[in-house]
Parts: structure tokens; sequence; C-alpha cells
């Protein structure tokens, strides 16, 4: 990990206005969801949903009934048993076609485009974007398209990507370090870039968003699995109650019409569950798009809400990032002037915001020690890497250092020099206090030790609010571990300030894999954002690796989800929606099943009204007559699943809270409501069919 | 005393008592199922059996002992069954048919203990210690070595075995039924039960007529037939017969000693997995079930409308009357909620509500508390449920004791769920449709449906209870009642040995604060709620048609 800043200035919370694609309104969703409803009836395609796959059975076997013998009864019950199997379809259809409206507009950016291809001799030929091939090198100047995903391997600049994330403000790419990634579709708006293409045409980005829209490739998820398997168990014990009936009931003297039997059947079997069941996982991955997040698979989705553990980097997560050098501590007999001048030289060829804010702070107090103009003396730069972790500048045989306390002291010493007590204090001084301190070195190849000239201290700041998040994911049960390459010391510090629950401090990219392997083995799913190169063993062992989409092709292909925004923030968000999408599957059976002890007391009383005229003691809800009880049941059995799509498609509440309050409250209000709804919804629905003639 | 603060009274004792023996219990069994040392008598059984106590079998092999050794039970019950007439202590009582003695050697390996014969008039001595009496043990401990196998699947981590069927089987019946038999048979001979070799014996009564007065050893019998939640009685009227159950004194006993392993055993369980609070979630849904299941027979029986009742000031048709209305509406929600099927009253003349109740009370899956093993291991399974549906509630991936439930974990469970339900409801369905079933009924309407409801839900639940205007005699009703219980018992034990690996094989996951609580209030109402909704869901058209209908009439 490096102590350099990546990543912008991002707000804590994330603006869900900012979705890739504007979505179409919900009337037109319904409209374009009608015929794809009627499409679906084939029961090939039913067979995925086992409950609504009874339904349909059920609703032909009436139908063929009815015909043989019509009547207002039958012909409305079977009109409502084909409508529960319709509303089913239309929940899903309407699910799926957000995801289509999202697709088509992103579609419209995959056009073939033109490439300008660099054979080995550097020659240019013209292709379309469909021939280029992995480890192609392509040159994009400004105003083209970028034909494919790859990393800029020359060149820098400025790239329009609203294509794909919807954000205006065009962003910087460059050759090396980790804002190398490029994305098909997006448009170059200045400079010229080689690129170098990293994916097969189909294999796009774009192309897995598509898809993942889409729903095309979506795969039932583990928890789905389960789920499924449950309420087919519940199915067949409803199934076997209403077959077994029919002879308890002709002993009984109470020969049962069949059509009364399915309709008994259908109100029992979760239809509601079962209806909504698929719209739910594809409304979850929508809702994760929408936040611009690209989740390669559906698996990772349901790993996101278990998240045992969140491992954030504390650059551009915890804090703001941008760290500046705020005071010059000078080495005991060292002018701070001398002090302010090697550190400018050392930072001159330091790009990031922190080496920039040394210059800027060496130019703003001490102007003596930044010499106007060119009178800067050319020097090979010699840059930062994680595992020196010093960057500098040698000029001719002058060397001046700066880096971490602990580096800088070895470099010193490696040269003969010596750390006076001064600086050792400056350095636990300026870290105790959260700050980074950076040691300033220098030696001249004359054959003197090296000399300690003093220390620049670097400040971090917490952003606002992220001590709240942590709470609320503590309360969740998720404990957050920050990650930086600081010394422990202002990692303990910056930890605390920011309330996260442990942190890794001097951290290099095996100690990350290390402590992802451990805390897997402790049975801990953990969940990690990332973008460099470095990054991606970490990524490709954590359950929920999310890359940014600046990152590096590396990280891209070893996470799980890719944050268009590359906001590692968004972990957060991601973990909320995993949680949100089982929670809501979770209250939706429990309604459904709730559901049937009011449609017992509708149905049972009404079946056996005349051969077992005392049950009418069960009729609490003094439905108007027998066939109009039986036929409201099944008519509220539809209309909840039509009233729930709103439910299903925008998950249940989810505010973070521990286990057992999210409990107690979602089993009072879909428990206890699902209990009293239907004896609500029945008696009004009965109280309008008894007003037909003839019920 | 009045009879409601006499039946108050001795509800409370019964209370105290469980609540200060089920422990100490719990404690006796929890060192029988982790003890690592041998008896010496014990070791001479391994020798003889071939048998390397140290070594720890797989679910796989755990169930193929089960299986094996129960088939053996039958096979030997069987044989003892068609052939008593040519051996000793037969008191000249012929071998049984051969439909007859398949039915009666499930009935006692399976834990069951339905009887479709009479005790007193068919069964000679031989048969009833070798055979009966010895089933009655080794079936019970088969039930409670199968829940430490579940046990120990939730307590271990990345394992794959589950103990040694053989060492349980050998330790449950060395050192904890047998003390315990002998400990409670010598308080029930203190009670007036009888004990002896005796056949029948002609006496002439005081108002000169002659009465057969039969002799057997009754209370060896008695003590493991409630200890173990069997319930074949020695005599064909059960615990109602005065030989039996002589006084309110040995009822308090006998009830007591059907409820007190059921109730120590979650405590076990609390125990094994080294949380003592998960224990007593699973001891307070059991004995919820079973509180309200005892009051509301109480108050069905207490309550009784009717002219015989009201006359008598309860309905007492059917009762002893040296017990009472209390002491025999407990003993009816014990034994239906246990699965034991020992009776003090008849059934069949409890009043519609109440006879609803015990119904019920078996239609729940036998968890309240359940039979010795069978009712923790069937409560596990509802505490898997439970867990699933909660987990979803609160949007994680479930997990019980660390353990994560997923799909192959709930399939099983699933399968159990489907057990019970398809036997009863196909058996009952097809007795009534059938006029070889029918003719097993003595009159119809919901009464009779009832009737042949209970004798399906006891069958399937392997309790073996009985409404007793029910001639269960008959070819078909037992053999299909037989295949009723083999499936009811062996078909939940395999999905539960299989799960039983499942879990074993599984690492640990450490508990935090996104994790459920499986031990507090609000999750203990959910499991009794699961219980409830389920059962109530499946059998509530069918418990409308019988006991329902006729309660309302």
């Amino acid at each position: 990990m490096t102590t350099s800043t990546r990543h912008p200035t991002q707000p804590v919370a994330a603006d869900p206005a900012r979705t890739a694609v504007a979505g179409p309104s919900t009337a037109d969703l319904v409209r374009a969801a009608v015929p794809a409803s009627f499409r679906r009836l084939d029961p090939r395609h039913l067979l995925r949903q086992p409950v609504i796959f009874v339904v349909w059975v059920g609703s032909v076997l009436s139908t063929v009934l009815a015909a043989l013998d019509p009547s207002l009864f039958s012909v409305s019950l079977v009109v409502w048993l084909w409508l529960t199997v319709l509303f089913a379809n239309l929940a899903e259809a309407v699910a799926e076609g957000r995801g289509q409206a999202q697709a088509a507009s992103l579609r419209a950016t995959r056009t073939t485009t033109g490439a300008r291809r660099l054979s080995g001799d550097g020659t240019e030929t013209a292709v379309p974007s469909s021939e280029l091939r992995p480890g192609d090198l392509v040159v994009v100047e400004a105003g083209q398209t970028i034909p494919g995903d790859g990393d800029v391997v020359e060149g820098v600049a400025s790239v329009d990507e609203s294509a794909i994330t919807g954000e205006s403000a065009p962003v910087i790419r460059e050759s090396g370090g980790d804002r190398s990634a490029v994305t098909g579709g997006t448009t170059v708006l200045s400079d010229r870039i080689v690129v170098r293409i990293s994916s097969a045409p189909g294999e796009s980005v774009l192309d897995r968003m598509i898809a993942l829209v889409e729903g095309a490739d979506r795969r039932r998820t583990p928890n789905e699995v389960a789920l499924t398997v449950l309420l087919s168990a519940l199915t067949i014990i409803f199934l076997m109650a209403v077959l077994t009936l029919q002879p308890f009931a002709v002993f009984s003297g109470a020969t049962q019409p069949v059509l009364v039997l399915v309709a008994l059947l259908v109100c029992l079997i979760p239809t509601t569950i079962g209806a909504l069941l698929s719209a739910i996982g594809i409304a979850g991955m929508d809702r994760l798009v929408r936040r611009n997040v690209l989740a390669l698979s559906g698996r990772a989705v349901e790993a996101a809400g278990d998240v045992g553990v969140l491992l954030l980097d504390k650059t551009g997560t915890i804090t703001y990032g941008n760290r500046r050098a705020t005071d010059l501590h000078p080495a005991p007999g060292v002018r701070p002037a001398e002090l302010a001048e090697a550190a400018r030289l050392a930072s001159l060829a330091d790009e990031t915001p922190e080496g920039r804010s040394v210059v800027d702070l060496v130019a703003g107090r001490h102007p003596a020690g930044a010499p106007a103009g060119s009178g800067d003396p050319t020097g090979t730069p010699v840059p930062f890497t994680a595992e020196t972790r010093m960057s500098g500048v040698d000029l001719g045989p002058r060397q001046i250092r700066k880096g971490a306390a602990s580096t800088c002291a070895a470099w010193v010493a490696e040269h003969g020099g010596e750390v006076p007590a001064a600086v050792t204090a400056a350095v636990d001084e300026v870290a105790a206090r959260g700050g980074t301190p950076l040691v300033v070195a220098e030696r001249d190849g004359g054959g003197t030790p090296a000399r300690c000239l003093g220390v620049v201290e670097l400040t971090d700041v917490v952003k606002e609010g992220i001590r709240e998040r942590f709470e609320a994911l503590r309360a969740m049960g998720i404990r957050t571990v920050m990650i930086t390459g600081d010394n422990p010391r202002t990692a303990r510090h910056i930890a605390e300030a920011a309330g996260v629950d442990d942190f890794l401090a001097e951290a290099r990219p095996e100690d990350k894999v290390a402590l992802i392997v451990a805390e897997q083995r402790r049975g801990a799913l953990v969940a990690m954002a990332g973008d460099g190169t470095n990054d991606a063993p970490a990524l490709a062992r954590a359950d929920v690796g999310v890359a940014m989409n600046t990152g590096t092709s590396a990280a891209k292909e070893a996470g799980n989800m890719v944050d268009l925004d590359s906001d590692p923030t968004k972990l957060i968000e991601i973990v909320e929606i995993g949680k949100q999408l089982l929670m809501t599957r979770g209250a939706l059976t429990t309604f459904s099943v709730a559901n049937d002890v009011a449609k017992y007391f509708a149905l049972v009383p009404a079946m056996f009204a005349v051969a077992l005229p005392q049950l009418g003691v069960l009729d609490v809800l003094r439905l108007g007559s027998p066939e109009s009880a039986i036929l409201s049941a099944v008519v509220f059995n539809a209309l909840v699943i039509v009233a729930l799509v709103p439910l299903a498609l925008r998950g249940v509440r989810y505010r973070p809270a521990p286990a057992s309050s999210l409990l107690r409250r979602n089993a009072l209000v879909y428990g206890v409501g699902g209990l009293v709804a239907p004896f609500v919804g029945i008696k009004l629905v009965d109280l309008v069919v008894s007003l037909l003639p003839g019920m | 005393m009045g009879a409601t603060a006499a039946g108050l009274l001795q509800l409370l004792l019964l209370v105290a008592l469980l609540a200060v023996t089920s422990p100490l219990l719990a404690g006796w069994l929890h060192a029988v199922a982790t003890s690592r040392r041998h008896l010496a008598v014990e070791r001479v059984v391994y020798r003889l059996g071939g048998i390397d106590p140290d070594r720890e079998q797989g679910w796989r092999q755990y169930l193929l002992a089960v299986l094996g050794f129960s088939l053996a039970g039958v096979l030997l019950l069987y044989l003892l069954l068609r052939v008593q007439g040519v051996l000793p202590l037969s008191l000249g009582r012929p071998g049984f048919e051969p439909s007859g003695a398949f039915n009666t050697a499930i009935s006692f390996v399976t834990n069951t203990n339905w009887q479709w014969y009479s005790g007193d008039s068919a069964m000679g001595h031989l048969a009833q210690m070798a055979g009966l009496t010895v089933q009655n043990f080794v079936s019970a401990a088969t039930g409670i070595a199968v829940a430490f196998a579940l046990v120990r699947g939730l307590a271990r981590a990345e394992s794959t075995r589950l103990g040694s069927f053989w060492v349980d089987l050998v330790r449950i019946t060395g050192r904890v039924l047998l003390p315990l038999s002998l400990l409670v048979a010598v308080l029930l001979v203190l009670g007036g039960v009888i004990q002896n070799l005796d056949g029948p014996r002609a006496v002439e009564t005081l108002t000169g007529g002659t009465q057969s007065v039969p002799g057997g050893p009754v209370a060896s019998q008695e003590a493991i037939k409630q200890l173990g939640t069997n319930g074949g009685g020695f005599f064909n009227a059960n615990s109602a017969h005065p030989f039996e159950n002589p006084d309110a004194g040995t009822n308090l006993l006998a009830t007591w000693a059907m409820l007190v392993i059921p109730f120590a055993m979650p405590l076990v369980f609390g125990r094994m997995v080294g949380q003592r609070r998960q224990g007593f979630a699973v001891l307070a849904v059991m004995a919820l079930l079973w509180l309200l299941s005892v009051l509301a027979v109480v108050a069905a029986e207490v309550t009784g409308r009717g002219a015989a009742p009201e006359l008598a000031g309860a309905a007492m048709e059917g009762k002893e009357v040296r017990l009472g209305v209390w002491a025999s509406a407990v003993f009816a929600a014990s034994t239906t909620g246990t699965s034991t099927g020992a009776v003090n009253a008849m059934h069949d003349s409890y009043t519609a509500a109440g006879g609803g109740v015990a119904l019920l009370n078996m239609m729940l899956g036998e968890v309240s508390p359940g039979g010795v093993g069978s009712g923790l291991y069937s409560m596990l399974l509802i505490a898997v449920l439970t867990v699933f549906l909660s987990g979803l509630m609160v949007g994680r991936t479930p997990e019980y004791l660390g353990k994560k439930i997923g799909g192959g974990e709930i399939t099983l469970v699933a399968l159990v769920l489907l057990v019970m339900p398809a036997t009863l409801l196909a058996g009952a369905a097809l007795s009534v449709s059938l006029p070889t079933g029918r003719e097993s009924l003595a009159g119809e309407g919901p009464h009779a449906l009832t009737q042949m409801l209970y004798a399906w839900a006891s069958a399937s639940n392997n309790n073996g209870s009985a409404f007793a205007s029910l001639s269960a005699g008959t070819p078909f009703l037992a053999v299909g009642q037989g295949l009723a219980m083999l499936v009811g018992r062996f078909v939940p034990m395999l999905l539960v040995l299989a799960l039983a690996g499942r879990l074993a094989a599984q690492r640990t996951v450490p508990a935090g604060s996104g994790t459920i609580p499986t031990h507090g209030p609000v999750f203990v109402s959910l499991m009794a709620f699961v219980v409830v909704v389920v059962a109530g869901l499946t059998f509530f058209p069918s418990l409308a048609l019988g006991p329902i209908a006729e309660a309302l009439q």
C-alpha cells in the first residue's frame, strides 16, 4: 500500500440521483411488461418457479372444468386463477424491464467504432473495434472513442466517461500507476494516448453490464435455491393437505367440487413470495447498477449481505486522502531553510498531491528556499515504490531522500549516519498527533556520512460522518479494519478518530492477503475495495472484492464487483443492498405464510357450510356467501401479488441495527401484519364480490 | 380439597419435581455422552460384539449401525412373537399371526408401542420380558443416541465423526435407563404395582362370582415403558389398570417418568454445545407447548358439555375415578406430547375438544417435549428452520450455533417436514376411502374421522396411543400402520444423521452482533410459532372435519 493519494475526494454518501441511465417511468414499464407476462405463460418458463407452476396446472384444470360446467362463479374463479399466474409473470417482467431499458441505452454506446491499431513497427492500421484482440495497441486522440477496455501504456489524456458512469466531469487517465484503465465506449477529450486492449470483443465491461442488467445470465444464488427448496416443500405439504381433504370430505358427506379444491390449494401455497422471488433478485442487482456498481455474479451480492469484516483503505475512504504538508521540524543544527529546500527538491518530481503539498508549503513559508524560475538543478528522480517506501532525487553525487521514518532512518544508518534523538522525538510527536512524519535525509557522494535534515509533517483529515457509518456497521455486526501504509502510531490515532475497530499499519500487499485469510479462517466473510495491481491478490481472495473503475485491469479482473464511480465508501452501501435483498425475501416469505391463517378462516367454513353448518362459527369475517368467500380469497391472493410488487422492487426498509432488534421489528411487521392484512383484505373484496348477481 | 385445588396441586408438584430432576439427569446424560472412560462390564460387551469402542463413526456408518441394529430387533421380535406358543412362560398363549407380529415387532422397535392386541390375553411373560421390555430399553436408547449424534454435529467443527452408535447404545442403556428403571420400578412396587411371574388366578368374589386376577412382571415393564416414552402397557387398559397404576402417587410418578428424559435432553444439548442458554431456549419452547396442551386438555375436560358431564361435574366418561379429571388430562397431554402413548384414561371418551388437543399434540410432530431423543432432534430441526426464516428477515445467511444453514441443510429439514404429514394424511385418507379401512370404524361422522386421524397420527409419530373403539387388528391397518411407523421413525433418523454429518463437517463461525441470538424470548416465541403454524396449516382442514366439527355440534 502506498502512502500516495489515489482517490479523488468523494462525498461519503453517494448521490443516488447520479445513475448511469435515467429509468423509464413505472407506467411505461408496466405497459411494456404486459405482453411479456402473457408470453411467460409457457409452462417451460414456469418450471423455474415451482409454486407458480402449480398455480398454472390448477388454472388449466379449472379452465377445463369451467368449460364443461360454466357458471358465473366458476368462470370468475378461472379468470382470477389465470390472473394470479399473470401477475406473477408481470412482477418478473417489470423487474427485468427496468434492466432492459438501461441495457438498451447502454447498447447505444456500444456501436462498432473504428480503431487505429499500432503494429510492431509503429505503423497504424484502421480496423473496426470488433476485430481488436487482447494485447493489441491502439492510438486514440482527442474527440475519438476508445474502442475497447484496456490500459493506457503511453501518454495522458482527459476522458469523458459519462456513457458508463453518468458523471459528466472528465477524468484523467495516464500511463503507469493506478489510473491507467480506460473503458471502451468512453471518449477522449484531449491529448493522445496509446491503449493496450485487455478484453476480447463481447467481454468488455460494457458487455458485462448489459448482460447483467438484462438478467441474461441470471443464475439462482445459493440462498435463493435454499428458499426455493423450502417453498417447494411447503407447496408439497399443502398439496397433500388438499388432496387428502377430498376423501375426508367424502367421508363427512361434504364432497367438494374440484374447482373449489384448486382454489383452496392456490390460496394456501406460498404464491406471494413464489411470484415475487425472481423479481426481488433482479431488483437487487438493479439497485446495485443504479448506484453504478457492477456485480459479476448474484452470489457476490448475497455474500455482501453476509460480510463480517470490511477492509477499508485509509486514504480516500476514511480520510479525505489529500494529506497535506503542514509543518517542518528541522533537526538540531539544520537551518529551517536548508530543510525546506531539501524537502522541496525531493518532492519536485513527486506528482502526488502530497508531493505537491510539500512544494506548496515550502513556497509559502520559505520563499528563500525556493529559487524562482529555472534555478532548479536537474536531477534523476527516485520514484516511490511500495517496497522501498522512499522517494527522492539524485543530483549528481548528492542524494536526497524523503520517506517513512523507519525506512529513512535505515537509509541514513546504512550510509554511516545516525538519526538525532530530537528527530526521533519529532517523529513520535507528529505521529502521536495523528499526522504522518516524513523524514528528509541527504548525503553527498564524497564519503561523508548521510545526514538527517528533519521531519515534514503531513496531516490527514478524517471524513465527516464516517464515524457514524462505522457505528452503524458495528451495530450490524460488521467489523471495520483500516488498512494503511502509515506507522502504527499514526494509524492508531486515525483509527481512533475514525472509530474503526482495528487497523493494519505499514501494510504491504501480502499483509492484506494474510489478514483476509486469517479472518476467513475465523469464519468471517471479508469485503474490500482496491484499485492497484498490488491489490489484485487481496481482491481475488476477498469474498466481496470491489475494484475501482479507475483502477488497473488486473484489479478489475480480480474483484467480483466494479464500482464505476470509484468510490471506496460505496462498499458500505453494497453491504446494505445485499442485506436488503435477503430481508425482502424473508419478509415476504413470512407474510405469505402468515396470510394462510386468514384464508383458512374464510375458505373452510365456506366449503363445508352445507354439510357441517356448525363450522359457520369459524366464519369470523361473516362473508357474503360460500361462493363469494372462496372467490374473495382467490382475488385477494392475486391482488396481494400486485400490491407487493413495488415493495419487492424497492426492497424492505433497511436501517442498520443489531440482528435481534431487526428480527423483532420484521417479525412484527410482516408476521403479525401478514396475519391481520388478509382478514381486512378478504372482507373488503367480499363486500364488492357479493354485489355480483348470484354470489 | 376440591378437585380443582387437588389437580392444580398435583400439576405444580409435577412441575417442581421436573424442575429439580431434569437438570440433574441432564448432567448425568452429558457425562454419558462425552465420557472417555469405559466401565469394565462395558468392555466385556464391546469385546463380545467385536467393537472398538474408541473408534468413532461417520454419519453413514452411524446410520448403518442404527438401521442394522433396528432391523435385527424387528426380525428377532417378529420371530419371538410368532413362536411364543412353544416357548416357556407363554401362559399357554399361541403365537401371533404374520401381520399382527409384523405390526407389533415394528411398533416396539420404533418406540411406538402401538398395541392392536390385548396384552392381558395375547402376550406371554417371556415375550413381554425378552421381547417387548428389551425393545423398550434399546429403542429408547437408539432415539437418544441419534439425538447425541446430531448435537455432536452442531458442537464439532471440521470433523467427520459423530461418535460411536454402539458406545452410545450400551452406555445409555446401561448407565442411564437400567438404573433409572430399577429405581422407578422399586418405587412403583412400593406404590402397589404388582411384580411376579404368576399367570391369571381365578378368585371368588364377595358376591359369589369368579374373577380372573392377572399377574406378571408389571412394575419392571411399567418403569421403562414410561421412562423410555414407549407406552406399551402390560395390560390392555394400560396405565388405567389398577395393577399398573394403583393411585395418585404412582400416577404422578408415571407422569414424571415419561417427561423427565425429554425435558433433560435440551439441557444435555446446551451442555454439549457449551452454551447452556441454548439448551434453556429449546427447553422453553418444549415446556411452553407442553403447558399449553395440558391446560387446553384440562379446560376441555373440566368444562365438557352434555348431560353426563354436567351431572358428574366434569367429563368423567372413560376416566378412572381414583385419578380424577386433572390427573387424567395432564397424563393425556403428556403422553401425546412425549410420543409415549401410555394412557390412564380412554382418549376415545374425552370431549371432542380434549381429544382434538391430544391429536393436535401429536400432529405438532412430537416436540412438546417429544419422545426420548426424538423430541430433541425434531425440535433442533425446528430451530434450524426458524433460524433460516429469521436469518432472512435480518438480511444474513442464517447460522445456528455458528453453522451456516444453506441449501443442503434446508433440503434435509424440508424433507423431514414432509414425512410425517405424508404418512398421516395418506394413511388416514386411504383408510376412510377403502372399505377395508372403513370396516375398522364402529360409526361414522366427525368422531369416526377423528378416530382414524388419531390412529394414523399415532403411528406416523411413533406415539402408540389410540381411540379405543377403532379395531386396529385388521391386516390392512396392521400392515399399513406398521409401514407408517417404520417410515415415521427411520426416514427422519436418516435425514437427521445426514444433517449431523453436514454440520459436523462445517467450520464454526464466531457469533457477532449481526448473528441472530437463538436463546432470547423472541427466538423462543418464533420457534413455538413455527411449530404451531406448520402443523396448523397442514392439518387444519382435517381437524375441522374431525374434532372441530364434533366439538361445535
